[in-house]
């Protein structure tokens, strides 16, 4: 815990825990988890359901408070026994961007105006926004689809328009949970191709929550949980099952 | 970026029905307010249409509105004669039950002296009573046109209708109508002749026709209607009310009650369409959880979630209220009693609207509060 915090890493955190609930109800979801992602990382996450790796990704997005360790965000110290940052709100915004497995893009609003509307939260002007998401619907291939509301999309079009809007204030750390999921292997393919691109082009770190074994071998390194503790990292080499060892 | 508009534009349909019912809704407020401000407006128009400085009536009554008065017919010449009073005319004021153009006509007749205070106002149509008798003017909501016979009284006397009024009715609704003061008396208290016959043998005269109701009084200017009025009192042994008590009188003791009765409709209305609103906006919100745990994820700060729900529930709540002003001008006219629609009720009404829209987001803001930014993250 007391180990010094790495410059480089975009996410780093050092004996990391949470645990929910008391007595006999008590579950450690993350217990001394040490992790760091660098830059053009892209790192998956795997495990069996509950062993903490939803938490994780809670934890590392600010959503839900660890109980002890601490957490670094893109140089900056944002947990260390407590939040030390009050407004967590402007930290998501700022630095990181999230993508889920059903997309989550409001179905009201355009594939346009789901990026703009990051956009405009971060300060930007409505033309500005506008500009912007359609320059990043360009980036993604998406681009002509940009005045669909979401159930117009297919689903990977969709997640598409969804790692728009988790790029559109230029986070260099995305949180991805499932994004391939509910996706045939050609698509979760292009989709895990431009997860690539974006932590390449933008230096950014991606940690990418996965039951997908094909998406295993597209992954720089894998990070097994496995009851709330980090069981194995290790850098991927084939598409066998999970390799583990050192970082 | 207005989420509440794309929101609304996303789910037009459901609001749009929504914003009708209400719109329904808040129109039958609105024309149970106007209702009541034309009651309250027709009730005014007879005491103002003379216009008279003081209204002198039975002692101890609070007539010839709100209870009966009767009066002898000589107290005009009488009150007449007092110092500061520049004219004054005997009224009578009765309501009748006639057949006209063979359909039941409901009326409220005033009868005057042709050339003193109690005539009607301004004729829309026609001229004023130039005949002693059977002449008759009346106001145009009675359906009567000039030339119209109307059998009145107790031996059916044919009245011919010689001047029409405009907008002249009671707080009942019931057009008024003015025939001469002798006229007036023998409606009201003419007997028919067996009756007539009954009363004679009986030692008793049947006829007693010397009767009035009220008598107005104008002043000469400056003259002090409290004096005047206490003179009367005090000398006569009469009441003596300014037209302003008058008036209240008529508000106070006899459309009350509609006051009442319709306030308490208007609050259950306004209670309905506030459920309404509060549900329909719950349900879209509840309909939006996981987008909001999603804006709350990507960092929208609350104000950004309030603003959506809030702005939803002033949409419905104006546009029902817009929709609802508007149907009611478009058909006050069918109302069978006068709708009227004052500016300043309408104002009072859509603060209302304003502050139970926002009370009814109240419950839809606390979910979308209290939602979990997490929720938005599948589990894992």
């Amino acid at each position: 815990m007391s180990e010094a915090a790495d410059p480089t890493a975009l996410i780093e955190l050092r004996a990391v825990s949470k645990h929910f609930g008391e007595g006999a109800t008590r579950v450690d979801a993350l217990v001394d988890v040490t992790l760091s992602v660098f830059p053009g990382e892209v790192v998956g996450l795997v495990g069996p359901s509950g062993s903490g790796k939803s938490t994780l990704l809670n934890v590392v997005g600010c959503v839900t408070e660890p109980d002890s360790g601490w957490m670094q965000l893109d140089g900056e110290m944002v947990y260390r026994d407590r939040w030390l940052r009050r407004d967590l709100r402007r930290l998501r915004l700022e630095k990181i961007g999230f993508i889920f497995q059903t997309h989550n893009l409001l179905p009201f609003l355009t594939s346009t105006e789901n990026v703009a509307e990051v956009i405009e939260l971060a300060g930007a002007s409505s033309a500005e926004a506008r500009e912007r998401s359609i320059a990043l619907l360009g980036y993604l291939g998406v681009a002509h689809r940009r005045n669909a509301i979401p159930a117009q999309l297919s689903g990977g079009e969709a997640q598409r328009v969804a790692i728009a809007r988790a790029l559109a204030n230029g986070p260099r750390i995305i949180l991805a949970d499932e994004p391939t999921a509910p996706l045939d292997s050609q698509r979760a393919g292009v989709v895990m191709d431009l997860l690539r691109r974006a932590a390449n082009d933008q230096r950014g770190a991606i940690l990418v929550v996965t039951h997908d074994e094909k998406m295993f071998e597209r992954f720089d390194r894998l990070v097994r949980l496995r009851d709330g503790r980090v069981e194995g990292k290790g850098r991927h080499e084939s598409a066998a099952p999970l390799v583990t060892g050192s970082a | 970026m207005n989420l509440a508009v794309r929101d609304i534009r996303h789910n037009f349909v459901r609001f749009a029905l929504t914003g009708l019912g209400l719109g329904g809704l808040l129109g039958i407020v609105v024309v149970m307010i106007g209702i009541y401000e034309g009651a309250l407006d027709d009730a005014l128009r007879l005491p103002r249409a003379s216009s008279p400085d003081l209204w002198v009536v039975q002692p101890l009554t609070k007539g010839p509105f709100a209870e009966p008065s009767r009066i002898p017919s000589d107290t005009r010449e009488l009150v007449r004669r007092i110092p500061g009073v520049a004219a004054a005319g005997a009224v009578t004021f009765q309501t009748v039950q006639a057949v006209a153009n063979a359909k039941p006509l409901r009326l409220y007749i005033q009868g005057y002296e042709p050339g003193r205070l109690g005539g009607p106002p301004s004729l829309a149509a026609g001229h004023g009573i130039t005949q002693s008798h059977y002449q008759i003017v009346v106001n145009d909501s009675s359906g009567l046109r000039l030339g119209d016979h109307v059998p009145l009284g107790p031996f059916d006397d044919p009245y011919t209708v010689v001047g029409l009024t405009h907008g002249m009715v009671t707080s009942s609704g019931d057009p008024v109508a003015w025939v001469t003061l002798l006229d007036a008396q023998a409606i009201q208290f003419a007997v028919a002749p067996p009756l007539q016959r009954r009363e004679k043998a009986a030692g008793r005269s049947p006829l007693v026709t010397a009767d009035i109701n009220a008598v107005l009084v104008q002043l000469y200017p400056g003259v002090s209607k409290t004096t005047v009025a206490h003179e009367i009192e005090r000398w006569k042994h009469l009441s003596a009310v300014s037209e302003k008590q008058e008036e209240d009188y008529l508000t106070v003791f006899v459309i009350s009650k509609m006051q009442q009765q319709l306030g308490m409709f208007m609050g259950i209305l306004i209670v309905v369409a506030a459920v309404i609103i509060a549900l329909i906006v719950y349900t879209l919100t509840m309909d939006k959880l996981r987008s909001i745990a999603t804006l709350k994820l990507v960092g929208a700060p609350d104000r950004t979630i309030i603003g959506l729900i809030v702005q939803q529930a002033l949409v419905l709540g104006v546009s029902g209220f817009g929709l609802g002003v508007a149907l009611t001008a478009a058909f006050k006219g069918y109302f069978p009693r006068r709708v009227l629609m004052e500016p300043r009720d309408i104002a009072i009404l859509f603060a209302i609207v304003v502050v139970i829209c926002l009370l009814a987001s109240a419950l839809s803001v606390r979910a979308a509060v209290k939602v979990d930014p997490a929720t938005a993250l599948a589990s894992g």
